[in-house]
């Protein structure tokens, strides 16, 4: 959460709110923010440690993939393995039955075997770069179940399993149709209550706010724009004020074109996933492992709060992949060397260089 | 970059008093810190009397914690000049606790920004008071967009109200700072609002992505137009050079000027 008092003086304390978190869910950021894991552990590299609490941010989806739900999914799922409250909002009439499709964490072959104790379930979800996993496991074996990590900052999920029932007990989680309202201030006084309550309830830890698919023609209110932007203005000076994160996605398409700007202005961080073409064959040709990506996710802002200083990353595409089939990876593309220009450019690789010829 | 006293977007603005100032920014490169230079500089000015300057503050887009911390960094303590009267923070982020953003509909957009007028009048007002003359009073709005989201896309009403606080700086010799996004009109039936102040302002300041892409050294680029400039020796009145912004300055310098 972005620190609200101001501080009287340069020399004062920091408020106990910025410094350091005792949740493992949370993680201390510059200028008295803190991080909730997106679930995504490349995803928290490339937003410099995850999702900032108290920032909206929006993820522009796909007309053609539903790429947006993986993010969402694993964004979901951490913050119920860490405990913290979930609020969902979907366009869906039964939004309850999406909680089952949640990604499991990712079980490593030694621990099926043990007893399926809380504490060992939770082991599980011990975080390590895939390349070592292997020899992770042989280590394993000699650490017993010693190892008292109950929670990583970020877990590995399998997108192939639906999340253990356990995580469902602990915290409160909510499920909104937006199908039971036509108007949207019933959604505002709803998301109001979560958030005063997340505020209140614990200091140390972040509430998590997902909307799928705002503006979507199931909801009635699509054709008011103006509504919908109020909707998201007051969205946003709530949870500014609370100590959760928002993460809306949203069908760019079927928006005005100043209109999806105008969102994406209120945004504190900007996404956009985009499906691969399946038979692209010049595509293929330019990017290495195209064969494993799944789509494409754009960065388009990334939330500055506290601070005027503008994020570069190092590139703003990523392509999405599954290792293994199961745990979502995020990778730069990496491009064979088309012509002198494009190495350094790392705008929309992927795209620009699609109609450059081979030049010597 | 060496640290002169005034730098390449001070040299380009001139004096602003009495001015309308226009900042645009898009998505990709917000010019915030555009508007975080010109409070230090309005709030702490070396040839100027510092109790001369006065600052409105309609904050829409971030709370005052935000601005309280990036203008720290900068070497300027908002909380104490708001104390003292000089920042003058109205408070548009939050909606009203017990009118929000949907009774705004009920009441009429046209009331709630009449309100906005009486509030940034009054504070305009109180402090050109004989008494306590001062010279400098700036009313900025950050950011002109979410005007029209507050006034429920009434942008006819926004415009009126941008007019009023135009004739603020006739009648009381004030400036105004008004930040806008050019990317939200690029279409072409939304583009009057934008047009239309831009007709008003004397000074359009342009913040734009590098069309090469991104940089870490180069932040982005400023194109300041300066509409009153017909009397100084300065050939051109546009403008063109590059920045890059850090956490306690930005420095400004003309394309391939840096090391």
């Amino acid at each position: 959460m972005a620190a609200d008092k101001p501080r009287p003086s340069s020399f004062s304390r920091i408020s106990p709110s910025a410094g350091s978190p005792h949740s493992p869910g949370l993680k201390s950021g510059p200028n008295g923010t803190n991080f909730v894991s997106t679930g995504i552990a490349d995803l928290d590299k490339i937003l410099g440690g995850g999702f900032v609490l108290g920032s909206l941010v929006m993820i522009m989806e796909d007309p053609e993939a539903p790429h947006h739900m993986l993010i969402m999914r694993n964004f979901m799922s951490q913050g119920l393995v860490h405990n913290q409250p979930l609020l969902y909002v979907s366009p869906s009439s039964d939004p309850k039955a999406f909680l089952g499709t949640l990604p499991n964490l990712v079980a490593s072959k030694d621990e099926k075997s043990r007893d399926r104790g809380r504490d060992q379930e939770q082991e599980k979800g011990l975080r390590i770069a895939w390349q070592y996993r292997k020899y992770f496991e042989e280590n394993q074996q000699n650490f017993g179940g010693s190892a008292d990590i109950k929670h990583e900052y970020c877990n590995d999920f399998d997108l192939r399993k639906p999340l253990d029932k356990q995580f469902f007990g602990g915290r409160r989680v909510e499920c909104v149709s937006v199908l039971d309202s036509s108007n949207l201030s019933s959604l505002v006084d709803r998301c109001a209550a979560f958030l005063s309550e997340s505020a209140r309830n614990d200091v140390s830890c972040g509430g998590r706010l997902a909307i799928q698919s705002f503006g979507s023609p199931q909801c009635e209110y699509s054709n008011s724009e103006w509504d919908m932007l109020s909707f998201l203005r007051s969205l946003k000076s709530m949870v500014r004020a609370s100590n959760a994160v928002a993460v809306l996605s949203f069908p760019p398409s079927l928006l005005s074109p100043s209109s999806s700007k105008r969102w994406q202005h209120l945004a504190d961080t900007v996404l956009s996933v985009k499906a691969i073409p399946d038979e692209d064959k010049e595509l293929a040709a330019l990017l290495t492992g195209y064969q494993d990506m799944v789509g494409f996710l754009n960065i388009h802002k990334v939330a500055r709060i506290n601070t005027q200083v503008p994020v570069i990353l190092e590139a703003t595409t990523y392509s999405i992949k599954l290792q293994k089939r199961k745990t979502l990876i995020l990778e730069c593309l990496n491009q064979a060397p088309v012509d002198g220009s494009s190495g350094s450019s790392y705008g929309n690789t992927g795209c620009s260089s699609k109609s450059r010829s081979l030049e010597f | 970059m060496d640290h002169r006293p005034s730098n390449l977007l001070d040299e380009a603005l001139g004096s602003c008093d009495g001015r309308f100032v226009l900042i645009e920014d898009s998505v990709e490169t917000s010019g915030a810190f555009v508007l975080h230079h010109l409070i230090k500089r309005f709030l702490i000015t070396p040839n100027t009397p510092s109790a001369a300057a006065a600052i409105v503050f309609v904050a829409l887009a971030r709370p005052f914690s935000h601005y309280d911390r990036v203008l720290r960094k900068l070497g300027c303590n908002l909380s104490v000049h708001r104390q003292n009267n000089k920042f003058i923070f109205v408070n548009a982020f939050f909606p009203d606790k017990k009118s929000d953003s949907y009774s705004i509909k009920k009441k009429g957009c046209r009331d709630s920004l009449i309100s906005l007028y009486a509030k940034i009048r009054s504070a305009v007002e109180a402090d050109g008071s004989p008494e306590v003359r001062r010279n400098h009073v700036t009313v900025m709005i950050d950011d002109a967009s979410l005007l029209e989201v507050a006034a429920d896309g009434c942008c006819n009403h926004v415009t009126d109200f941008l007019h009023y606080c135009h004739t603020l700086t006739s009648d009381f010799g004030c400036s105004l700072v008004v930040l806008n996004h050019k990317d939200i009109y690029s279409c072409v039936e939304g583009r009057t609002p934008l047009l239309q102040m831009e007709y008003l302002a004397d000074l359009i300041i342009r913040v734009e992505p590098l069309s090469t892409g991104l940089a870490a050294d180069v932040h982005g680029q400023l194109t300041v137009i300066n509409k009153g400039l017909w009397d100084e020796k300065k050939s051109s009145r546009l403008n063109n050079f590059h920045f890059k912004v850090k956490e306690n300055c930005t420095d400004y310098f003309y394309p391939g000027s840096q090391v």
